[in-house]
């Protein structure tokens, strides 16, 4: 896709996610819009998924023979409802029902209301870079040539079931495994850096045995450019990890550069303020 | 009493053993994880017919129980397979959003449960994990008795769809149920039928029981002994249709009290049909090392218990 398009959309889906968190008054915005670049580029470029005639994404939750993402840290939902929503996996009215009783839109995402696009759940923190060897693995047995993509956050990277997969995937060569890290230096408690070090992310993760790339998470063409250059690099018996270095809140000014938007709504002035920045662009519309 | 005889004692386990050899042969989407206890868990003859449908996790449990979650996304059946222990109380949050809560078919198969471990002690010998199991909503949770039981159960839990806890043992046990059995899910099974009082056991126990039930038949006490080797779903008519006849029952397992087969029985009769109920079980507190035999004296999961237990449960019947 034209990346002026894909911009477009990023616009729109911006607009979602702080539109949906308003309206619940509860939510997280900030992760949420500093990945949309991310999404918007595996979703409606990158990603060989199943489509309809009409270009529609449809829903398969064994994801054969297609690519498959997974979200590991599941807060930053409003992304990734936006995105798969508006891949047509479900309608994108339902966004209005986001963290609403009854909704199969879950405060963190579940496949328990049978929500097309989701595989599993996830919120507590650390589980998604597991379950994606797993699928990463199911296809090698499948004989399946797509890959399998993960986010996760560097918040994250703290629990130790992240370095148990870590170790994991190059020792099964699973060499058709993306992970992307959300490299945006902020935790609930603050920076990262200060709650809890990670240290050198990319050291580590090659010190495991991984291939590690870097990205600039918030600039869609070198997203896109990376993670083609990753497909290339895949199939050398090395999983592939890209630091994703983004800003929290991107796209809305008042929201970037702080932790203290991670899990917090705008109130009704600042939701107008922050459309205001997000202009609605020729053949997209809000919810 | 009905006559109950063996030729023959083997683990539990090996039961396991054969059974996911049988369905390597017979399943192609089933796979076989272990956190580094292959030899423990009789992986054996799977991984030497079957290398590429074995994953190999290292002491990492919470990655096993991921990477089963993932394997499912795929169409593979993952048997992720560790002592009781590690297999449950060690990974519960990952058991509960990856598996449980996304509705994984994923089958958990635990060894070395409960004070039968013996030596090792009480770091090992876990006796809560049928609780914390049976709390998971979408879970299954099976108990099976011998060899051909836990066989049966492991070829029975590839064919169902939905998470899975099978759980078994490690010393070797009398075989005393049939080669040839189908294991039906959430099935009791009764193995003596009897007037005067309902034993409702599950796993190790089951034999016990019998035992017991032969003491009590020569002291003119005829028992009503019922097989319960799946906890959850629990077989609740075949509890209350014996309780109703007998109208007053003893549970007996090799796990705490609170949480165990005993509670889920005891629930089932307060709801539907009040009876006196004499539970035998760990009364909170941990194992220790031993051998297993002194130890299920020792913490009273012995026939003689379960026969002291039911003239309790007799003296109080109304």
């Amino acid at each position: 896709m034209e990346i002026e398009n894909l911009q477009h959309i990023a616009t729109q889906v911006r607009r979602d996610i702080v539109r949906m968190v308003h309206a619940v008054n509860s939510g997280h915005p900030g992760g949420s819009l500093g990945c949309t670049d991310l999404l918007v580029a595996l979703y409606f470029d990158v990603m060989r998924l199943k489509r309809d005639e009409e270009g529609k994404a449809i829903f398969d939750m064994d994801a054969r023979d297609e690519d498959v993402f997974f979200l590991s840290n599941g807060h930053i939902s409003p992304v990734f409802y936006s995105v798969l929503a508006r891949s047509g996996y479900f309608p994108v009215s339902e966004l209005a029902t986001f963290r609403k009783l009854d909704s199969r839109l879950q405060g963190h995402p579940a496949t328990a209301e049978h929500l097309p696009g989701i595989r599993v759940a996830s919120g507590s923190l650390g589980q998604g870079l597991s379950v994606a060897c797993g699928a990463a693995f199911a296809k090698k047995l499948n004989k399946d040539p797509h890959f399998v993509y993960v986010l996760m956050g560097d918040g994250e990277q703290q629990e130790g079931q992240v370095w148990e997969a870590a170790t994991f995937a190059p020792h099964h060569k699973l060499d058709n495994l993306i992970a992307v890290i959300d490299l945006n230096g902020q935790q609930i408690d603050g920076p990262t850096n200060l709650v809890m070090n990670n240290r050198d992310l990319g050291e580590k993760y090659r010190a495991f045995g991984w291939e590690v790339m870097e990205m600039k998470g918030n600039d869609l063409r070198n997203v896109i450019d990376t993670l083609k250059e990753a497909q290339g690099r895949a199939g050398q018996e090395k999983p592939i990890l890209i630091l994703m270095h983004t800003e929290m809140g991107y796209g809305v000014d008042f929201m970037m550069g702080s932790h203290k938007w991670h899990g917090v709504a705008p109130n009704d002035e600042q939701l107008a303020v922050a459309l205001n920045q997000l202009p609605v662009t020729a053949g997209m519309e809000d919810y | 009493m009905k006559k109950y005889t063996y030729t023959e004692k083997k683990d539990t386990r090996s039961g396991f053993g054969a059974g996911i050899l049988e369905l390597g042969r017979t399943n192609p989407n089933v796979v076989a994880l272990t956190a580094d206890l292959a030899g423990s868990l009789k992986l054996e003859g799977f991984i030497k017919e079957f290398p590429d449908r074995y994953v190999q996790c290292g002491i990492s449990e919470a990655n096993m129980m991921g990477v089963s979650a993932g394997l499912t996304i795929g169409g593979k059946i993952p048997f992720a397979t560790t002592f009781a222990n590690f297999a449950t109380g060690r990974v519960y949050d990952q058991i509960r959003q990856s598996i449980c809560y996304s509705n994984k078919n994923v089958k958990i198969c635990a060894s070395h449960a409960g004070l039968t471990l013996g030596e090792d002690g009480a770091t090992h010998q876990i006796l809560e994990d049928l609780g914390m199991m049976k709390m998971l909503p979408n879970m299954t949770v099976i108990n099976p008795c011998d060899f051909n039981q836990t066989k049966a159960a492991t070829i029975a839990i590839a064919e169902f769809v939905g998470p899975v806890y099978l759980r078994f043992g490690r010393p070797v046990v009398p075989i005393f149920t049939p080669a040839d059995q189908k294991f039906e899910i959430g099935k009791a099974l009764v193995l003596n039928e009897g007037p005067d009082v309902s034993i409702f056991a599950t796993g190790h126990l089951v034999w016990e029981s019998i035992k017991a039930g032969e003491i009590l038949a020569g002291q003119g006490i005829e028992a009503e002994i019922i097989n319960i080797h799946t906890i959850k779903p629990l077989d609740e008519e075949a509890i209350l249709n014996s309780v109703r006849k007998t109208r007053c029952a003893v549970s007996a397992e090799e796990h705490q009290l609170n949480g165990g087969l005993g509670d889920s029985v005891a629930q089932t009769l307060a709801r539907n049909y009040p009876a006196p109920l004499e539970m035998i079980g760990v009364h909170d507190s941990f194992g220790e090392s031993g051998t297993p035999d002194q130890l299920m004296k020792k913490y009273g999961l012995t026939a003689e218990a379960i026969v002291e237990a039911a003239k309790r449960a007799i003296a109080r019947k109304m």
